[in-house]
């Protein structure tokens, strides 16, 4: 949006050769279709310029033994979309090492008393053993409900995630919940999420919405008085504040957040959602389903919006308000102009310092392309971005945000993400946990995107201030200068490019 | 507006703002159909009781909060200890995903694992293509000497058979026919990591010595460290203590290097480990040590079962643990102790005599894996603490009858209690009922920590909220001075902290303790 530029598409197709030659035949043919390099867009779109087409296959079938980065349906379930839902209890539903895992590491924020009325950074499991997957898990899972219902009655109701051996074993979660819900008068959903279900965490976030729907929705009388200006966030995880950083925006506008999902959410902003005016959309990927489903069935409208960076939250801002009329654009003007002075100066003291720094992305759900913009704010160019677990829809999107020349990559490997990086020699990567470290051993600096590497909220304008913070510490910190011993000769060129 | 370009707030204070504070205190009441306060409160006093106790320690089915991971974790972890190893996860992929991550928080390093990423129609068919597919690519991309294959639950619970698996993969020459895929089943609904890293090393050790001669060379060690966050210090200092008596041994599986590898500008996939030869040649040991008992029990089976004598510890830290295994160590190998080494051991209970005034009678809670627990509740009784609760939710009746009677040798385990099976949940209960001074554990435990209030000190594995500390040996004397320095900071620092109150404890605050 705010800079010009174009890659070196002639060097990202011949990285992609490479790579390519490594594998035996048969995954060289499959993996081509996964990697490309954007062309430029010849269409305009309808609110944006579409600056490239970046088309590959995607949403499909990882190759075994390959590294791929993608995680499991629980992943997108439990870890994604119901694990923030605080005032419910997330049995993890199988043996105990997905739960273990997964355990507190999204950084989910909320307010509430865990352990009493708030469950979010707690590990629940049926920890199965042998005679479970025997015998079935039925019983225990009944057992287990109850003992919550007396160990933690005020918990809101409880979700049943299945784990891999659940489905595989034919137990009948629905069945349990759905006696136990009527026996303790609770909210009890089962998803069936089974990791081995579709190719990614996609299916997951999938299944999860259709669990809201159909277990969840109009299951009981809401009482709730509707406003005219009542909108839901949908697809914000909170993760380190991002929610709350968006939500300030929102209200100074005038607007009424009713729902927030699922970041610090509770089970009654989800139960009243169908209420509200608008849906707003972050996370197209994970929650467009549920959005899909409120406006066919309770004719709410949604609209995808984008709060990383100033040029897209100030977009974002007037698009939203122009859905309520002139009173909320009004508003919105006023908002923008609030925040603009802390625009400038954050621009002022980070761009002279992040100017023209190359970045490559590989993340999942909507950072690949909706950071893209709050990196140029900055003076950064994005050289090459990728979805761990995209769809066609979201390569389409793409298209808005990167330019010609960049190298689009779809569940990448580890080998090729490895072999990509160390051919471009970005001056950051912004990845996650898996990739921190091997990155960082090459002298390139990091930053995870998935957790905000414990920091953030990078959403809105006090998190773009966090955001620019993050970026320019992790580029210019000293470190990087050290990594060559002063009496050994530079044999690695490359690390003192990046050491700059 | 809180926000300034001029002193950035993130998380930390920014919501602490009375901006945020409001807005959030505004969705409370607004939204959120939160319960009274009073309720919240009253049902947060409840879970401090006796009551709630009987109730939490009486759960049968449900697990909260539970300090144990699943078995192919710890084969994962054995494969990082070998030259050259690729760990290959037969199931869901997501897993693989899982135990990854789960590492490099802990390590602050890459870990490197790959998935034959089973999906529905493998489900119903088996994964036998996916293995086959897997393995060539595997061995193409990641050129590994080695492929070590467990696996997830799911390929457990269809029941696909490893060991076919790969001969047809070779057979479809997937890896060359000679190619070392050793194998191990770790289904996840049986027992705990440490299982799966018995499991896998057993795997690794059947692979190559199944079939062999063994020709016993006197005098020679293995030694197999276990699952243990702590690898890198305590296995560098557990070679420099057999290097120090001169005995001739071998690690199987060393993760020290795998996991504590330089930054240069060189990201190396691989580094260290056992190799390959040295596997080979570790059958004519005369004898095969445990660093840790519960880790590796059919391992050490499966030694005495070719010939080899075998010692088990329990993660030997402090001064008597130490003792033990450095005695054993000369016993089979002839050699002597060497004098440097009584004189290290002189200096940590030198440094134990000096603090002793702060450390006797100090109750202490500690859970982890079964062996740190009890290597851990034998250093505590060494410095005059008394470890009150013993817990670790992947521990055995065999692991509490043996803790037991080591409590029973001393009067500083009198009023000690061993918990075996039981959760972090549970033993929020016992420290609020059963108060103790400090909690040694993982970052897991700073939950507890924040809701007893009772002083957490991290010493095991998983750590992900501090940096480092697995980078030093917690083992031997060394480790043992180490162990000691951590408790005592936070003592002092706790001590500190108390007294800190200008105009009101400006005595007790002293300088010199």
């Amino acid at each position: 949006m705010s800079l010009e530029y174009e890659n070196d598409g002639g060097l990202h197709a011949r990285l992609i050769e490479e790579v390519l030659s490594q594998y035996p035949d048969k995954s060289a043919k499959r993996r081509k279709k996964h990697l490309n390099v954007a062309k430029s867009g010849d269409e305009a779109g309808e609110e944006s310029e579409v600056l490239s087409e970046c088309e590959v296959k995607s949403n499909i079938k990882s190759i075994p033994g390959v590294m791929t980065i993608r995680g499991c349906a629980y992943a997108g379930s439990k870890g994604v979309v119901w694990g923030p839902v605080k005032d419910m209890v997330h049995i993890s539903h199988g043996p105990v090492g997905c739960g273990q895992y997964s355990w507190s590491q999204r950084r989910n924020y909320y307010v509430g008393t865990t352990g009493i009325d708030t469950f979010v950074t707690m590990q629940f499991t049926s920890d199965f053993q042998e005679k479970d997957i025997v015998f079935g898990g039925d019983k225990k899972l009944e057992r287990i409900i109850d003992e919550i219902e007396e160990l933690f009655p005020l918990n809101k109701g409880m979700t049943v995630q299945s784990e891999c051996p659940i489905g595989l074993i034919g137990d009948d979660t629905e069945a349990v919940s759905r006696n136990k819900a009527k026996e303790h008068e609770k909210t009890i959903v089962p998803v069936r999420c089974e990791g081995f279900r579709g190719v990614s965490q996609s299916l997951g976030h999938h299944i999860a919405n259709d669990a809201i729907r159909d277990w969840v929705f109009e299951k009981k009388d809401i009482e709730f008085e509707a406003g005219p200006y009542d909108v839901n966030v949908v697809g914000d995880y909170n993760i380190g504040g991002d929610a709350w950083a968006s939500r300030i925006l929102l209200e100074e506008m005038g607007l009424r957040v009713v729902g927030n999902w699922s970041g610090d959410a509770t089970l009654a902003e989800i139960e009243r959602a169908p209420k509200a005016k608008l849906n707003l959309i972050h996370c197209y990927r994970s929650m467009n389903y549920i959005c899909r489903h409120m406006e066919e069935k309770h004719g709410i409208a949604w609209m995808e919006y984008n709060f990383f960076g100033p040029s897209q939250t100030e977009a974002s801002l007037r698009k939203i308000a122009k859905h309520f009329g002139p009173e909320i654009e009004a508003k919105a003007e006023v908002v923008i102009a609030k925040y603009r002075p802390l625009v400038d100066a954050v621009i002022a003291k980070y761009r002279p310092r992040l100017e023209g720094r190359t970045v490559m992305l590989y993340v999942g759900g909507l950072r690949p392309r909706h950071v893209v913009t709050a990196y140029e704010d900055l003076g950064m160019v994005i050289v090459g971005t990728g979805y761990e677990f995209g769809h066609n829809d979201d390569y389409q999107r793409t298209g808005h945000y990167v330019k010609k020349g960049t190298l689009i990559y779809d569940d990448v490997t580890g080998y090729e993400l490895e072999k990509f990086i160390e051919g471009i020699r970005p001056d950051l990567v912004g990845s996650g946990i898996k990739e921190k470290y091997p990155v960082q051993k090459m002298g390139i600096p990091f930053r995870q995107m998935h957790s905000w590497d414990y920091s953030g909220p990078y959403h809105g304008y006090d998190g773009f201030a966090i955001f620019a913070r993050d970026m320019d510490l992790a580029i210019n910190n000293p470190v990087w200068n050290l990594y060559n011993a002063p009496w050994k000769k530079k044999t690695e060129p490359s690390a003192a490019i990046a050491a700059e | 507006m809180p926000q300034s370009a001029e002193k950035v707030l993130d998380h930390a204070p920014l919501f602490r703002e009375p901006e945020y504070r409001q807005m959030l205190a505004e969705k409370r009441l607004n939204f959120e159909c939160p319960h009274p306060d009073q309720i919240v409160a009253d049902q947060g006093e409840f879970t401090k009781t006796w009551e709630y106790r009987e109730k939490n320690l009486a759960r049968e089915a449900l697990v909260v909060n539970p300090a144990k991971a699943c078995q192919p974790l710890g084969a994962v972890f054995a494969a990082a200890g070998f030259e050259r190893t690729m760990s290959f996860v037969h199931g869901s992929q997501g897993c693989v995903a899982y135990y990854r991550s789960h590492l490099s928080r802990h390590f602050k390093e890459p870990a490197s694992a790959v998935s034959s990423s089973m999906t529905e129609d493998a489900a119903v068919f088996g994964g036998l293509k996916n293995m086959v597919d897997g393995l060539a690519n595997t061995y193409q991309l990641y050129d590994p000497k080695m492929i070590a294959v467990s696996t997830t639950c799911m390929a457990e619970v269809i029941g696909d058979d490893l060991h076919s698996f790969i001969e047809n993969a070779k057979d479809e020459g997937s890896v060359p026919r000679d190619f070392d895929v050793p194998f191990a089943h770790t289904p996840a609904f049986v027992g705990s990591h440490v299982d799966g890293y018995d499991v896998a090393v057993k795997g690794i050790l059947e692979h190559f010595w199944k079939g062999e001669e063994r020709t016993e060379a006197e005098g020679t060690i293995n030694i197999i460290p276990g699952f243990d966050g702590f690898c890198v210090g305590n296995n560098r200092e557990l070679k420099r203590l057999l290097d120090l008596i001169g005995v001739s041994y071998t690690f199987i599986q060393d993760a020290s290097d795998q996991f504590d590898t330089p930054s240069d500008g060189e990201y190396r996939m691989y580094d260290g480990g056992t190799k390959i030869e040295e596997v080979r040649k570790a059958l004519n040991a005369e004898a095969t040590l445990s660093l840790q008992r519960y880790n590796t029990r059919k391992t050490l089976e499966y030694c005495e079962g070719v010939g080899q004598a075998t010692a088990s510890f329990h993660y030997p830290l402090g001064v008597q643990a130490t003792d033990d295994f450095l005695m054993e160590v000369s016993a089979i190998s002839g050699k002597q102790i060497p004098e440097a080494l009584r004189l290290e051991r002189g200096r940590l209970v030198d440094a134990m005599a000096d603090s002793q005034s702060w450390l006797h009678g100090k109750k202490y809670a500690i859970y982890g894996d079964p062996d740190f627990v009890y290597g851990m509740a034998r250093f505590i009784m060494e410095t005059g603490g008394e470890p009150t609760h013993c817990l670790a939710t992947n521990g055995t009746s065999a692991w509490e009858a043996e803790l037991k009677e080591l409590l029973a040798s001393s009067p500083f385990g009198k009023g000690a209690q061993v918990w075996a099976g039981k959760d972090l949940w549970a033993l929020r209960s016992l420290l609020f009922t059963e108060p103790v001074d400090l909690l040694i554990g993982n970052s897991y435990g700073k939950y507890l920590e924040r809701d007893t209030g009772t002083p957490l000190i991290r010493l095991t594995f998983p750590i992900f909220d501090r940096h480092h500390h697995h980078r030093f040996a917690l083992m031997g004397y060394q480790g043992g001075l180490r162990v000691l320095t951590t408790i005592l900071d936070k003592i002092f620092d706790k001590l500190d902290r108390e007294t800190s109150e200008t105009g009101v404890t400006d005595y007790s605050y002293d300088l010199t303790r």
